[in-house]
Formats: structure tokens, C-alpha cells, sequence
């Protein structure tokens, strides 16, 4: 298959990295198109999910198109923001609560900037479990540029760096913490470097292909015990922070219209099948069709979704057994009307 | 033979962190000091630095790492060098590690367990003196453990570590010193409590105390002093906070028909403002008297000795409560 060489307009920022980082990438028609497709769903996904969400639904947070990548389909995802039992989450854990920890998917977290101590103990637990000598599966915590100064991500990063943690750090900077932009928040906006001594580079986020080689190069430097790395990730949000945010206060559309222009990452991957004789324009746009096509149909079957059963709201409060198997109610769960309690206060909750 | 609660912990942590190498050890000088208060002593050097984890001063970060480990199924225990430090954590402890496991309907259980000093220590002042029991047991899907006596402690943390659920594991650090006897059965690497039941310390007709960690000794005390006057006192000790055994405190009123709580905590949404509440839902018709809460004063701790004294719970205040229940004073 014919491969092409994309060299990057603009060299990648390093901060104490002692090596230098990729200067363009190879790729092909097949990867391309995969990048074109998921990334055309995604956008057709969240856009659609927008739509709805004005109608009826909770405040956003980033999970959604981790959710796909990592083995969720659009139909789940709508279903969970629906609050449906088909959903990621059973409709039990929302839009910013979704989860796949076969694919190693440990969720949307809510609270800004607290998945990353935890993303780091999930590299900790790579490390510990890692057999002497072999390269190290990595952990991956992104945050906003919103979260970039909270200060348990530096207590995280320390002991990533203490202990040669196999953790990738990635920044998505996008420019606003909700409606505050980072010159407001940040005494340091380039992310990259907030690590000190952690080594650090910053990709563009509207490149694909260059976020392909950073991060294929902070994997293989973070598995062989090198330790923690930060990504700076400069992307930008078209749309508002979330529902109660039109997008349009703290920036102006001037701004937004011109990054849709100018650094679309989509329309860079469609540049990029076309101008190189890869795919058709007219074969990008019925690809396009069809998945729109499909992200609508994935909506109407999740609307056609069923809410879950009462049963749901006190089942996963715990579980027991080496392997899990066992879910536990406890003995009691009082309700809003002691009458309609669940169990008997009286029994054993022994487990 | 008389074991203190301290080598109990020990015992416990040591025979479990055999048991299964997923479990580890991390916090603020537990390894190369041996602990702040020695529990973790002699663990280190057996199992060396990849299980015995000295931490920064760092109780956010680490909280959520093990949390974060936890989630990819490895069985940390976490100690704070006080529970005092666990605020700066608390968001780990409940959004992080508490929610997940119903967040994420049944994906990923996180079998972590909080442990070290909780309540009131000695002449340390406001910061570093008081009681979290209700505080982390009044959020569903965690489990609060406080143990008094030495088989209790050991009973319990080897429960706790097995347990694949979050596990708030709150200790007493002035009962570290003091030993308690234990059976042989106890001092075995098979011996459980389990979570979730209380003991009945004490059997008494006249009237019920319920209570828990340190304040289980003060109230025998108390209980013995009862003795004297020819009333016959009930001791509870809860065992666990939560899930906690509303059941034998119920069964107890209904055959005592008179209530005293006693901890070491504020007044105000205590564990006895919460037991108090659940008893006259369920057993008001057993009661013959109001129901008697011994607290901890309403004020942040005073550093004095003689104020201190004053704003903790004494065997003479559990006394003159259940004096005033059994309609012996007023």
C-alpha cells in the first residue's frame, strides 16, 4: 500500500528531554481513514449528544469519546446519558462516569484534577505488578488546563518522578478552564514544563499524526524506567464547557471560526487522503453521510432504551469474593420514607 | 497472654501482607522509621521496599495513587500518620475510592483500606485531636471499622485487608500501649471479626451503653462503678460504624428499655445523634426514659490539660448519664 511522509510545519517543544522527538510521520490510506472514521463519529457524537443535552440532561464532562475508543459503542453512550439501563454505566454513573476496566478504562472522574493521583496509582500498579526487566505497561492521566495548577497533580508527579512511575502526564490544553482562559489561571502557560525537572513536549493537538509519534515516544520512554512525562496537548474547544455555557462570553466567534479554518484536526486528515491521491473528496463525503447516518440511528435506538430497574439503585454498593463475583446489599438501606426501607434493620449485614 | 494493641495491628497487617502479595503498605514514614507509632515495625526490613512504601507529606497524592492502584486490583494499606491528615485526602476517599464501585454499576471494585490514629490523642491541641466517626460513616458504600480491644484490632484489619471493598480502618493511638489479653485462637493467622457486627461487651438488664474504640474501656469502667450502686449496665461495643449493627443495639434497649452513647466525637450529627434516632424510630415503645448522649464537648480541642479533661468524656460523665436515665438523679 502506497505510504506517504508527513513532515510537521512546526518542530515539537521538548523540556528537559535529552533526546530529539520525530520530525514527521509515515502513515497510509487504511490508517488514515480509521483516524478519519473515529474521529468524524466522535465529533458527530458530541455534537448530537449537545443537542440533546438541551432538552434534558446533566452538565458534561470529557469522558464520552474515551468511552468509544476504549470498546464503548455511540448507542451506550447515548444510553448513559439518557440514564438508561443499556448504557456504559447502567445508567448509574452519568455523563461524566463512564468506565470499561477489561479495556483498562478507570473512567470519567468529577472532580477536577483527582484522576490524577489515581492515574498515577494505576501506574504504580503496572510497576508492581510488572515482571523484573520487562518493559512496563504506561498509565495515561489527561486533565485540562483548567486542572493544570491543582495541587495534588504536582504531589502525584513527585512520586511518579521518586519512583520511576510508567506515567504520561497529558495536558489538553484548550485554552479556557470553563470561561477562564489560561493567562487568567496560569503564572505558567506552557504545560509542558510544569513538571520542573519531569521532562516534558508539547504536540499539536489538531495533528493526529504528530500526536500518534508523541505518544508512541512517551511510551516506550515511560515503560523502559525512565519515569513520568508531561504532554502539553494545544487543541481548542468549538463548543462551550457544558451545558450551562454557550461558549461565546469569554471568547469571541471571530476566534473560534478561525481555528475551525485554519486548524480543523479532521480536516487536516481529509487534506490529507485527498492531496495525496488517497481517497476521493466525494468518498470522504459519503463516509461522512454514513456516519452521520449512523450516529443518528444510534441515538433513536438508545432513546429506545428502558430506565433501569429499582433494584439498580442499591445494587454495587459492594461487592465481595477474590475475584469479585460476589455483588452485596447491605442489610439496610433506609429510604427517603423509612416505611419503604430496604431490608431490615434488624438482620445481620455481615459479609 | 496479654498482646498490646499495637503489635495486634502489627500481627494482623503482617500475617495478611503474607498471605497475598498484592498487599502493600504505604504513608508517611511507615518504612525506614518503622511508623510514627511503631505499628508498622519490623515490616520493612521482612518485606522490603516495594511493599513497605514511605511516602511523601503528600496525603492527597498518595490517597488517590492507591486509590488508582486499587482500581487495577492491588490491595494497598494506606496509614495516615493521624486521621487529622485524612482531610486533606477526603475528596479521594469519597469521590474516588467510596463512589466507584456504584458509579462504575459493578466494573471496578477498589479493595483499599485507610488505617491509623483516630479521636483524641494527648495534649496535641485542636488540630491534631478528633474524632472522624461520623464524618466517614455517614457516606454509603465506604466501611468504617474502629476497634478497641487487641483482638479487635487484629480481627478486624486482617477483615479490612481482605475485605474488596473500601475500608476506613480508624485506630486509637493511646490505646496503642495498652495490652489486652488474647486467646490462642486469636493470636492464629486464621482469626477474623467480622465487618458489620457489634460485640456485647458486658451483659447488663438496666440500661444500654453503646459505644466504640477507647471509649468501650471507659464505659466497663463506668459500667463497674454502676456495679457498685447496684445497677446492672449493658456495654456495646459497636465494632463497626458502618455498616453498623443497628440490630443488637435495638435488641439490647428492647431488654434494658434505657439508652446511653458514648464517644469521643462533637454532639452535634454524631454516632450517638444517629443511634438516638434510629431507636426511637424503631424502639420507642421499649423506652422507659429519654435517651442519654455522652459526647465530646462542642468546642475544637483545648491544648490545657485541665480543658482537655474537661472536653472528653470521663467514666463520671457516663455515670451520672445513666444515673439520670434510671431516674437515680436529675
Amino acid at each position: 500500500e502506497k505510504q506517504i511522509t508527513v513532515p510537521f510545519t512546526k518542530d515539537i517543544d521538548t523540556h528537559n528531554l535529552p533526546v530529539s522527538l520525530p520530525t514527521e510521520a509515515t502513515t497510509n490510506r487504511e490508517e488514515l481513514m480509521s483516524y478519519f472514521k473515529l474521529m468524524y463519529t466522535m465529533r458527530r457524537m458530541e455534537i448530537t449528544c449537545d443537542t440533546e443535552y438541551k432538552d434534558s440532561w446533566i452538565t458534561s464532562y470529557r469522558c464520552h469519546c474515551t468511552a468509544l475508543a476504549r470498546g464503548g459503542t455511540v448507542e451506550s453512550v447515548f444510553a448513559e446519558l439518557f440514564g438508561f439501563k443499556e448504557g456504559v454505566s447502567r445508567g448509574k454513573g452519568g455523563s461524566m462516569h463512564m468506565y470499561n476496566k477489561e479495556h483498562s478504562f478507570f473512567g470519567g472522574q468529577g472532580i477536577v484534577g483527582a484522576q490524577v493521583p489515581v492515574g498515577t496509582g494505576l501506574a504504580f500498579a503496572s510497576k508492581y505488578s510488572a515482571p523484573a526487566g520487562e518493559d512496563t505497561p504506561v498509565a495515561l492521566a489527561m486533565y485540562g488546563d483548567g486542572a493544570a495548577n491543582q495541587g495534588q497533580i504536582w504531589e502525584a508527579a513527585n512520586m511518579a518522578s521518586l519512583w520511576k512511575l510508567p506515567m504520561i502526564y497529558c495536558i489538553e490544553n484548550n485554552q479556557y478552564g470553563m470561561g477562564t482562559s489560561k493567562e487568567r489561571s496560569s503564572s505558567n502557560s506552557t504545560y509542558y514544563t510544569m513538571g520542573n525537572h519531569i521532562p516534558g513536549f508539547k504536540l499539536d493537538g489538531m495533528n493526529v499524526l504528530m500526536i500518534r509519534e508523541g505518544f508512541a515516544f512517551a511510551k516506550d520512554w515511560c515503560s523502559k524506567g525512565n519515569g513520568p512525562i508531561y504532554i502539553e496537548v494545544d487543541t481548542y474547544r468549538y463548543h462551550g464547557h457544558s451545558m450551562s455555557d454557550p461558549g461565546t462570553t469569554y471568547r469571541n466567534r471571530d476566534e473560534i471560526a478561525s481555528m475551525r479554518t485554519a486548524r480543523d484536526p479532521i480536516e487536516f486528515v481529509k487534506n490529507l487522503l485527498v492531496d495525496n491521491g488517497l481517497a476521493e473528496a466525494q468518498e470522504l463525503k459519503d463516509i461522512e453521510k454514513d456516519i452521520r447516518k449512523e450516529v443518528q440511528e444510534a441515538l433513536k435506538k438508545a432513546k429506545g432504551g428502558t430506565q433501569p430497574p429499582d433494584e439498580e439503585l442499591y445494587s454495587n454498593i459492594w461487592v465481595a469474593g477474590e475475584k469479585y463475583e460476589t455483588p452485596v446489599t447491605p442489610g439496610y438501606i433506609r429510604m427517603p420514607d423509612r416505611s419503604k426501607s430496604i431490608g431490615n434493620i434488624m438482620s445481620d449485614v455481615v459479609v | 497472654i496479654e498482646v498490646a494493641v499495637r503489635e495486634a495491628i502489627n500481627q494482623g497487617l503482617d500475617e495478611e501482607m503474607g498471605r497475598d502479595e498484592r498487599v502493600f503498605l504505604m504513608g508517611e514514614e511507615v518504612a525506614q522509621y518503622q511508623g510514627a507509632y511503631k505499628v508498622t515495625k519490623g515490616l520493612y526490613q521482612k518485606y522490603g521496599e516495594q511493599r513497605v512504601i514511605d511516602t511523601p507529606i503528600t496525603e492527597m497524592g498518595f490517597t488517590g495513587l492507591a486509590t488508582g492502584a486499587a482500581y487495577k486490583d492491588l490491595r494497598p494499606v494506606v496509614e495516615f500518620m493521624t486521621f487529622n491528615f485524612s482531610l486533606q485526602a477526603i475528596d479521594q476517599i469519597l469521590n474516588s475510592a467510596a463512589k466507584q464501585l456504584y458509579m462504575s454499576a459493578g466494573d471496578c471494585p477498589v479493595p483499599v483500606v485507610f488505617r491509623g490514629p483516630n479521636g483524641a490523642a494527648s495534649g496535641v491541641g485542636a488540630q491534631h485531636s478528633q474524632c472522624f466517626a461520623a464524618w466517614y460513616s455517614s457516606v454509603p458504600a465506604l466501611k468504617v471499622v474502629s476497634p478497641w480491644s487487641s483482638e479487635d484490632a487484629k480481627g478486624l484489619i486482617k477483615s479490612a485487608i481482605r475485605d474488596p471493598n473500601p475500608v476506613v480502618f480508624l485506630e486509637n493511638e493511646l490505646l496503642y500501649g495498652v495490652a489486652f489479653p488474647m486467646t490462642d485462637e486469636a493470636q492464629g493467622e486464621d482469626f477474623v471479626i467480622p465487618i458489620g457486627k457489634a460485640k456485647v461487651e458486658q451483659e447488663g438488664t438496666d440500661v444500654s451503653i453503646v459505644t466504640f474504640s477507647k471509649m468501650v474501656g471507659t464505659s466497663l469502667e463506668a459500667a463497674e462503678m454502676l456495679a457498685a450502686q447496684g445497677i446492672s449496665a449493658e456495654v456495646i461495643n459497636l465494632r463497626t460504624l458502618r455498616p453498623l449493627d443497628y440490630g443488637t443495639v435495638i435488641k439490647s434497649v428492647q431488654k434494658t428499655n434505657r439508652l446511653v452513647t458514648v464517644e469521643e466525637g462533637w454532639p452535634q450529627n454524631g454516632i450517638g445523634a444517629d443511634i438516638s434516632a434510629v431507636v426511637c424510630e424503631e424502639a420507642f415503645d421499649h423506652l422507659d426514659a429519654p435517651i442519654e448522649r455522652v459526647t465530646g464537648a462542642d468546642v475544637p480541642m483545648p491544648y490545657a490539660l485541665n480543658l482537655e479533661r474537661m472536653a472528653l468524656p470521663s467514666k463520671e460523665d457516663i455515670v451520672s448519664a445513666v444515673l439520670r436515665t434510671t431516674y437515680r438523679s436529675k
